[in-house]
């Protein structure tokens, strides 16, 4: 288009460039957090930003000094050992060393005193711990029982884990909701696709009276809000014997879906060439033939676009699953589960509420990025014409 | 039953019912009610021709009238009814509503978020439209502004609790002002601007959606009006606001009114952020209050929600019937 006009300008491509690159940063950041956050260690979370998670993190530990490398200086009883070999703290340090910033002898200042200097710890006590984690304690009496509690400051390499999968995916019964979402979504999507074809066909290439009249009406019931049939509908699923099943839900699923589905159809069978059809009729093809054999093949592109739409909206959906599923834990679809059980109990656990963000929305991802033209068709023939 | 198993039955049994019932209900109307032969032949056909259409669009009338039609009117009998639903009340729901000042406060919300996020989606993804079209790899741009659509609300409201959480190290927005030297504030808590915080996440889903489609419609606009204005010495600020928003303005105006439609409907954001709290309510959250607890002021709510959309539904039917023409 105008891009001559531009590279003449040089400092206005820049600054697109610049634009564009600062807008998908904003947009794509906090989605990186979350992502990012779903592999971090608990502790780790809690102690640095997801942003700082690729350096270490300075993280306060303790131990207990040690008991059975007492010998005698003098008067004195000392001890030589590392801090990384105790047992409270090993688990930190799998390999045996670190690098110790600050140590103390109270949980309310565990970085009192800095690496390589020397802290009297009352009692006639001394400490002297150095930044590989090896140290020397001093007492003028005999240690006892167990050794004298430590704190130390020391910077943790970063750790990516799978825990929080493990956990999301194992208890919580969030194993159980991802089934129920895949259970709700699959006939949830197939099925109003074949009612709307059958309907669009109608609309698009069968001339009958009160053709106006059904598109108008189904123009009109797009915007309907669904908050509207919540009530009512649920009541007669109850009065029917459906009540709060997945039935239930895959029959509101469909009805919900029609009019964008026949709308959609609509818009692209009538792009369909004319003489196709009318030859075939010609050549004594009856209607329902037509459909199966000419228009439901031609119309895999705006198929595909409905049924990507209905996988999205059903998959993602609160309000309906809310409404028409038992509030049970065993009926509880992902959706439902962050919103009410997570968001709730497990308000302050981030790397899970992260995890099971990242496991909810990672399948309408992978459907997003793989059929992404087929969504931008559809979108376009639903919009503009 | 295992559900699993059950919705497998249902796929069967639906896809199968669905080609059953076409196949059949032709086949009873050519060989049975009307037969393309004997005496009445012709007559026959035309009669024939005349149902047919209808056995095609049955499913989906029938779905369309009882889940969509009906409760229309099966919603606003019940909001005239009291909680039970036995004694009514007229139209005592609806002034009890307007008397409350919580509903007050949700209406006034939903009005702030029927303004704003439809304008900021479709600016931004206007400018955002204009600008990846200009270069190379704008098309990655694209995707990735797009990608918030597949995501659901819940969703994306807890990807953005990351950034607003009052804990430093978890929210970037405090992130930020520790940086900067200032104490972390609760901003879900800041009265009127957790309203807009909350909105950010819908804009933030929408404006993928206005992109893709006012993209596609500034790509429509015809070549030589803009190549007349660039000899003409238009710099191109005044090609992009004279010249091709100009020309796009229907797409624009589409846009606008479909992210209005869905931004009175969205509940999700609000329950799943503040529950409504701290005065963020809006309608529909606010319906979903009353939902299992007074049927007859959810209805009541979820009708005034209709009556909002009801212009834009009246004025798309018109467009409609205009383009049938």
């Amino acid at each position: 288009m105008s891009t001559h006009i531009a590279g003449r300008k040089s400092g206005l491509v820049w600054a697109t460039h610049i634009t564009v690159a600062a807008l998908v940063i904003i947009w794509l950041v906090p989605t990186i957090g979350l992502l990012v956050s779903s592999f971090r260690d608990r502790d780790q979370i809690s102690e640095s930003g997801w942003w700082k998670s690729f350096s270490s993190v300075e993280q306060a530990y303790r131990g207990r000094v040690d008991t059975v490398a007492v010998t005698r200086d003098g008067d004195l009883w000392v001890v030589e050992a590392s801090i990384f070999t105790d047992e409270e703290v090993s688990g930190s340090f799998p390999d045996g060393s670190g690098r110790v910033t600050a140590f103390g002898d109270s949980g309310r200042a565990p970085g009192e005193y800095d690496a390589g200097t020397t802290a009297e710890i009352g009692n006639g006590e001394t400490l002297t711990m150095q930044s590989d984690g090896s140290y020397r304690y001093t007492s003028a009496t005999e240690p006892e029982g167990r050794g004298a509690r430590v704190y130390f400051i020391a910077a943790t390499p970063p750790e990516f884990t799978f825990a929080n999968y493990e956990t999301v995916l194992t208890s919580d019964n969030m194993d159980r909701a991802f089934i129920n979402t895949l259970t709700v979504t699959i006939p949830a999507t197939i099925i109003p696709i074949l009612m709307a074809a059958f309907a669009a066909y109608a609309l698009a290439w069968m001339d009958f009276r009160g053709r106006g009249f059904m598109i108008a009406m189904i123009v009109g019931l797009l915007v309907v809000p669904l908050q509207l049939a919540l009530v009512p509908m649920l009541q007669l699923h109850n009065a029917v014997g459906i009540g709060q099943s997945f039935l239930g839900i895959w029959l509101a699923h469909a009805a919900f879906g029609q009019p964008l589905a026949v709308y959609l159809l609509r818009n692209y069978m009538i792009g369909l060439p004319r003489d196709i059809i009318e030859s075939a009729k010609v050549d004594g093809a009856t209607d329902f033939q037509i459909f199966i054999k000419i228009i439901l093949p031609l119309s895999f592109p705006a198929l595909a676009a409905f049924a990507i739409f209905q996988f999205l909206w059903t998959w993602n959906d609160l309000l309906i699953a809310k409404v028409f599923l038992p509030s049970s834990d065993e009926a509880k679809v992902m959706t439902v589960k962050i919103a009410d059980d997570l968001l709730g109990s497990r308000g302050g656990d981030w790397g899970i509420l992260a995890t099971a963000a990242f496991v909810s929305i990672a399948v309408p991802l992978a459907v997003f990025f793989s059929l992404q033209r087929y969504l931008v068709r559809g979108l376009l023939a639903g919009s503009v014409k | 039953m295992n559900p699993a198993l059950q919705g497998l039955m249902t796929i069967v049994v639906g896809v199968g019912g669905c080609f059953a019932y076409f196949y059949l209900s032709n086949q009873f109307l050519d060989r049975v009610l009307f037969p393309a032969k004997g005496p009445h032949a012709s007559r026959n056909i035309n009669r024939a021709s005349r149902i047919r259409p209808w056995l095609f669009l049955f499913p989906t009338a029938f779905a369309l009238g009882l889940y969509l039609l009906y409760p229309v009117v099966g919603s606003f009998i019940r909001s005239l009814y009291n909680r039970s639903g036995d004694e009514f009340i007229g139209l005592g729901n609806y002034t009890s509503l307007i008397g409350s000042g919580e509903f007050r406060t949700a209406f006034m919300n939903n009005v702030l978020w029927a303004l704003v996020v439809p304008a900021a989606s479709t600016i931004l993804g206007l400018i955002i439209a204009q600008l990846t079209d200009k270069i190379a790899w704008g098309n990655i741009a694209k995707s990735i502004i797009f990608m918030p659509m597949a995501i659901s609300f819940v969703g994306a409201s807890l990807i953005w609790k990351f950034v607003y959480a009052i804990d430093e190290d978890i929210g970037l927005i405090n992130a930020l002002r520790d940086w900067a030297g200032l104490a972390p504030i609760d901003v879900l808590q800041l009265p009127f601007w957790n309203n807009i915080f909350l909105m950010v996440i819908l804009i933030w889903v929408q404006t993928g959606f206005a992109m893709v489609i006012l993209s596609a419609a500034l790509r429509g606009i015809p070549e030589e009006t803009i190549e007349a204005s660039i000899l003409d010495g238009a710099n191109p600020f005044q090609i992009f606001l004279k010249i091709q928003v100009p020309q796009i303005t229907g797409t624009i105006t589409v846009v606008w009114t479909t992210i209005t439609i869905l931004t009175l409907k969205v509940f999700d954001i609000v329950y799943a952020m503040t529950g409504g709290n701290f005065d963020t309510q809006i309608l529909p959250s606010y319906m979903m209050q009353f939902m299992f607890r007074d049927d007859g002021r959810a209805t009541a709510v979820a009708i005034l929600i209709m009556l909002i959309v009801t212009p834009v539904m009246i004025s798309n039917i018109a467009q409609a019937r205009k383009e049938l023409r």
